[in-house]
């Protein structure tokens, strides 16, 4: 079908946008590159062949102004290939004629016209420089490679536009390396998906030219399709082997055996179609980065590994402009200026690394730099100021904690707005579109020696491996990559669902976990409403908030094929898409953000700042359990001392022996009250903390349950009253922290007081704990029951006493610690002590039986509770005394 | 697609063919050219916290298709068959429907001439998704509008 001649023009004009944009933006990598290795002709190589191969183009379409910049700057790389110095002069000026060549480009694409202008300004001084080495300007071409059958040529032209002896001038220039408009480029260009001069080819491929040449462009359109294809094949072949395990005829085995692998070899083939190498992404920042450079006035090298890294092109496409935005972060705010950089005595020039690595279907980004690291107090300073945190909350935070509000939305840091960053788009931007793609970030900085940012990301977009789970009779799927573990509970097992109010939680390695049924939070039917108890955890990770979905059933992880949701189905929120499962059922996919959000709305009442209890924070966060009893003050316990919260039928409460007792699990347990004020109600329910260390147990009346926060334990005031450890600032307010061990021995009547000191001063009891609170708490008893006690706050430390000769009657260690763990501190201790039969007890405040065999196994003679006073003064007592006597 | 429509209708401008199809006791029907297919309604995933109209979404040969229970859609008693209940596929910017009704009737082409607005005193919810009714012997046939059928937020509004 013949074309109209402004249609052929409309396509080659079309593919020469398309080839050029790409080009250059390999040409601008190549010259940043060249700048810093002149001697490496293979750079130069491929940049003057880039370039001239524009200009050829330039010259057979009639596009005067954009051939006379390439010619001149043409000239001038001649000149250096030919051993002319190459200067940052040379290079800037180079890199300016592109970046006019782009300019001009733009315009082209819009009005299929050059703009008019003149580019003297640039040939001037291009010309200077190339004339100011020796030979004149000429066309050096070493690689015309003979001619080519050139089919666009016999269309007709029009008249006088190219003279033929240009046409075949450019022709036999036109380098095979690149298929600019070769006929199949030109009939490639109609079956393209919509134009977009930014999708580019490997840079790789063009020092290949042979993988250029056999590479061919297929629509974006044209993949998806291909793949919907793929996953429904993967499906009939799912059924097929199906039905061939039920059916026992071996005739159909082979066959579907092969098909079966040419299918899935079919599979991956099509995602390896959609993957492209992350240095794809990264091609714009050698040149930025030389630029920023430039106008900054800091010497700044980049460097980059794992280029060859790929992810699929739609997940690259995401992540371009948040990378490009925190290298430009990193350059303008992160490094020094050189001065100052010398000042320090650090290298003069900044270094901005920028590393990616495949980790189990994720694709790890790592941006850092060795500049000042992130400035913590003018975080803290700009989030107050910005209401994002109160001064209250500014003080208990982390470093880590305040670096994590750059994340936060609205704030940026960019006190002064300069050209580079600042521009009102911060670090929040970054994080929500990392988001949106399944992705995290996080930050690790340390003050004069630069910061890192970590993004993690799924490899694709199309293909995630997703957790099936069931709850109410229906299967959901979760993304693995929000899933951070999975819990079994039951009732009265390791793992059981307690309640604060009408909220579960669950503790996970003394730490609580705000629940939320994922039946009741999709209204689902789910049978008993009231209360859970059992069922599976996934404890789901979302940024910084984390929180368990219950459910009730967990099958396998599968990988799925994401399909999108219908439009009238996306305001729903709660899904970020659908797929087809293995047996042809639709799974609807859970969207963990739009979880995180609703569990945030109606999970703990903290504030944010409280919500994070996951991250490591370098100063240990204890949870209390905050409630009100009697006086309006808050009280406190820790709650890992807390056994339970019942919520106790009034009519049970009896008085027995001129004291309020409740009949508990088939026992007696008294209930006491921390304030003369608090009544104990006489109708309805009574809230009690129920405080127990396996055979018996005794309930704290309290009016009101708080809250549970998370918060360094200061303890500033001590308390005067009984019953009262002190007073502390619990996320902002006064607190009264309450001494459990004080109540434990009004409800089990005198065993306590009974006691008198037997022991002899002389006996010293090494006491191990990196928790101020039980330090304090247990020194008072140990001291009352006649012991001198000596305190450690590291296990490191107590080994250190012990080498230089300490001997102590007894050592009561905790076994959580930071560095040294208990564990390995009884280990330490008896490989130091050898055969003396020290006693060693670890102290816990939650055990489990498995606890407790490797407790023994460690070296420990015995477990205590921590608050279990009596056992502990008992056992120690016991031991002490037998030592003393051996020894 | 544009010209292939055009054809169509220059055959004869005053008629029209329709997919008919009965919901309650009320006879439906959908222009051809809006209609994919009709398919069996198997296996359908529930979709928690959706419109009421939605039954779910399920698996129609590796496509995803969105299935709106079209009883409920339009206010009617449904006497759909428990077993193998049917849908007519329909299309919306790439996304497919399915609109589950109680029987599928034939194709039928009906001329201008039966044609007539809605009655003013049609039900709203009714009158909301239809663009005019065909007079037939003995029954009267309600042209849907399969826009305004999947305009969810129109009869959000409505109720």
């Amino acid at each position: 079908m013949p074309m109209p001649k402004v249609r052929v023009m409309d396509d080659l004009l079309r593919e020469f946008l398309t080839e050029t944009g790409e080009n250059l933006d390999t040409v601008d990598v190549e010259l940043v590159r060249f700048e810093q290795e002149p001697s490496n002709a293979k750079i130069l190589g491929n940049v003057f062949r880039l370039v001239h191969t524009i200009k050829g183009t330039c010259g057979f379409l009639d596009l005067p102004r954009l051939e006379a910049l390439t010619h001149a700057a043409e000239t001038v790389m001649g000149k250096l290939r030919d051993g002319a110095p190459v200067t940052t002069e040379a290079v800037s000026l180079i890199l300016a004629t592109i970046d006019r060549i782009k300019e001009i480009l733009a315009v082209l694409e819009g009005t299929e016209r050059e703009p008019p202008g003149r580019d003297a300004d640039l040939i001037g001084p291009l010309e200077r420089i190339a004339a100011g080495h020796a030979e004149p300007p000429q066309q050096a071409c070493a690689y015309t490679t003979g001619t080519l059958t050139y089919q666009v040529l016999e269309r007709p032209l029009r008249p006088g536009e190219v003279s033929l002896d240009e046409l075949e001038r450019v022709f036999r220039e036109t380098p095979v390396e690149a298929p600019l408009v070769t006929p199949a480029a030109v009939a490639l260009s109609k079956l393209e998906a919509p134009f977009d001069p930014s999708e580019s080819t490997a840079s790789e491929e063009r020092e290949e030219p042979r993988v250029a040449q056999s590479s061919i462009r297929v629509g974006v359109d044209t993949l998806e399709q291909l793949m919907t294809m793929v996953s429904e094949l993967v499906l009939t072949r799912n059924q097929l082997l199906e039905i061939s395990r039920r059916n026992d005829d071996s005739e159909f085995k082979t066959p579907l055996q092969r098909l079966s692998s040419v299918t899935a070899e079919l599979q991956e083939g099509v995602m390896k179609a959609r993957m492209q190498p992350i240095g794809n992404a990264w091609q714009k920042l050698p040149r930025l980065v030389r630029d920023l450079s430039a106008e900054l006035g800091k010497g700044i090298d980049l460097q980059t590994f794992g280029a060859e890294t790929e992810l699929d092109r739609q997940v690259l496409e995401l992540i371009k402009d948040p990378l490009i935005h925190m290298v430009r972060n990193a350059a303008d705010h992160g490094l020094e200026s050189t001065a100052k950089r010398q000042a320090l005595s650090k290298p003069p020039r900044g270094t901005i690394r920028l590393s990616a690595r495949h980790e189990g279907g994720h694709i790890i980004i790592e941006i850092s730099d060795d500049g000042r690291g992130l400035n913590v107090d003018k975080i803290r300073q700009k989030a107050i100021a910005q209401n994002l945190i109160t001064e209250a909350d500014a003080v208990k935070m982390s470093d880590v904690q305040i670096q994590r509000l750059i994340f936060t939305p609205g704030f940026s840091t960019a006190s002064q707005i300069t050209s580079i960053s600042g521009r009102g788009v911060g670090m929040d931007v970054v994080k929500n579109n990392i988001d949106q793609i399944g992705g995290t970030i996080d930050v690790r900085s340390v003050p004069g020696e630069g910061s890192a940012f970590i993004v993690k990301i799924p490899l694709t977009l199309a293909i995630i491996s997703a957790l099936i789970v069931e709850t109410a009779g229906e299967r959901f799927a979760i993304p693995q990559l929000a899933v951070a573990e999975l819990v079994r509970c039951r009732a009265g097992s390791e793992h059981c669902i307690e309640y604060i109010k009408d909220a579960p939680v669950l503790r996970l390695r003394n730490k609580l976990l705000p629940l939320i049924h994922l039946g009741m939070l999709l209204k689902l039917d789910v049978k008993d409403r009231g209360t859970i108890d059992s069922g599976y955890v996934v404890v789901t990770q979302v940024g910084n908030q984390r929180f368990g979905l219950v459910v009730d059933g967990l099958f396998h992880t599968e990988e799925i094929v994401v399909k999108p949701m219908a439009s009238k189905l996306r305001h729903i929120g709660m899904f970020s898409g659908t797929a087809i499962l293995g047996d042809g059922a639709v799974i609807m996919i859970l969207d963990p953000n739009g979880v995180a959000e609703k569990v945030g709305g109606v999970g703990s009442q903290s504030n944010d700042v409280a919500a994070e209890p996951n991250v490591a924070s370098e100063e240990p966060a204890t949870p209390l359990l905050a409630f009100r009893a009697g006086s309006q003050a808050r009280k406190a316990v820790p709650l890992s001392l807390v056994t339970r919260l019942e919520e106790i039928d009034c009519r049970s409460i009896e008085i027995s022996n001129g004291r309020h007792v409740v009949q508990y699990r088939g026992r007696l347990m008294p209930l006491l009250r921390v304030d003369d004020d608090c009544n104990i109600r006489s109708e309805g329910t009574q809230p009690v903390l129920v405080f127990s260390d396996g055979s018996s147990a005794m309930g704290i009346v309290v009016d009101d349950i708080i809250d549970i926060v998370e918060d360094r334990l200061a303890i500033d005031v001590t308390g005067e009253m009984p019953g009262v450890i002190g007073s502390a600032i619990i996320k902002g307010h006064a607190t009264e922290i309450i001494d459990v061990g004080h109540y434990l021995g009004l409800a089990f009547d005198g065993v306590f007081r009974g006691t008198s000191p037997t022991a002899s001063a002389t006996q010293d009891v090494m006491l191990v704990d990196d928790s101020a609170f039980f330090r304090d708490m247990l020194t008072p008893v140990l001291k009352a029951a006649g012991y001198d006690v000596s305190t450690y706050t590291s296990a490191a430390e107590a080994l250190e006493a012990l080498r230089s000769g300490h001997r102590p009657v007894v050592i009561l260690s905790d076994i959580e610690m930071p560095a040294m763990d208990g564990l390995q501190f009884a280990t330490a201790v008896r490989a130091e002590l050898g055969d003396s039969p020290l006693p060693m007890f670890a102290l816990s405040s939650h055990a489990t039986p498995g606890l407790m065999e490797r407790v023994r196994a460690a070296g420990f003679d015995a477990f205590v509770a921590k608050f279990d006073r009596q056992a502990l003064i008992a056992k120690i007592r016991e031991h002490a005394t037998a030592w003393d006597r051996a020894a | 697609m544009g010209s292939g429509s055009l054809t169509m209708t220059t055959r004869d401008i005053n008629e029209r063919e329709y997919v008919t199809a009965t919901i309650g006791e009320q006879m439906f029907g959908l222009p051809i050219d809006r209609v994919q297919d009709v398919f069996v309604v198997d296996r359908v995933t529930r979709v928690p916290l959706s419109q009421t109209d939605v039954v779910g979404v399920m698996n129609l040969r590796g496509r995803i298709v969105t299935v709106i229970d079209m009883g409920r859609r339009l206010g009617l008693p449904s006497q759909r068959p428990e077993a193998a209940p049917m849908a007519i596929g329909v299309d919306d910017r790439g996304e497919s429907y399915g609109l589950l009704i109680d029987e599928v009737g034939e194709v039928l082409t009906l001329s201008h001439e039966t044609r007539e607005a809605n009655p003013a005193n049609l039900d709203a919810t009714l009158a909301a998704v239809s663009v005019g009714v065909h007079r037939l012997d003995g029954k009267v046939l309600v042209v849907l509008d399969v826009d305004r059928i999947l305009d969810f937020e129109r009869k959000l509004n409505a109720a």
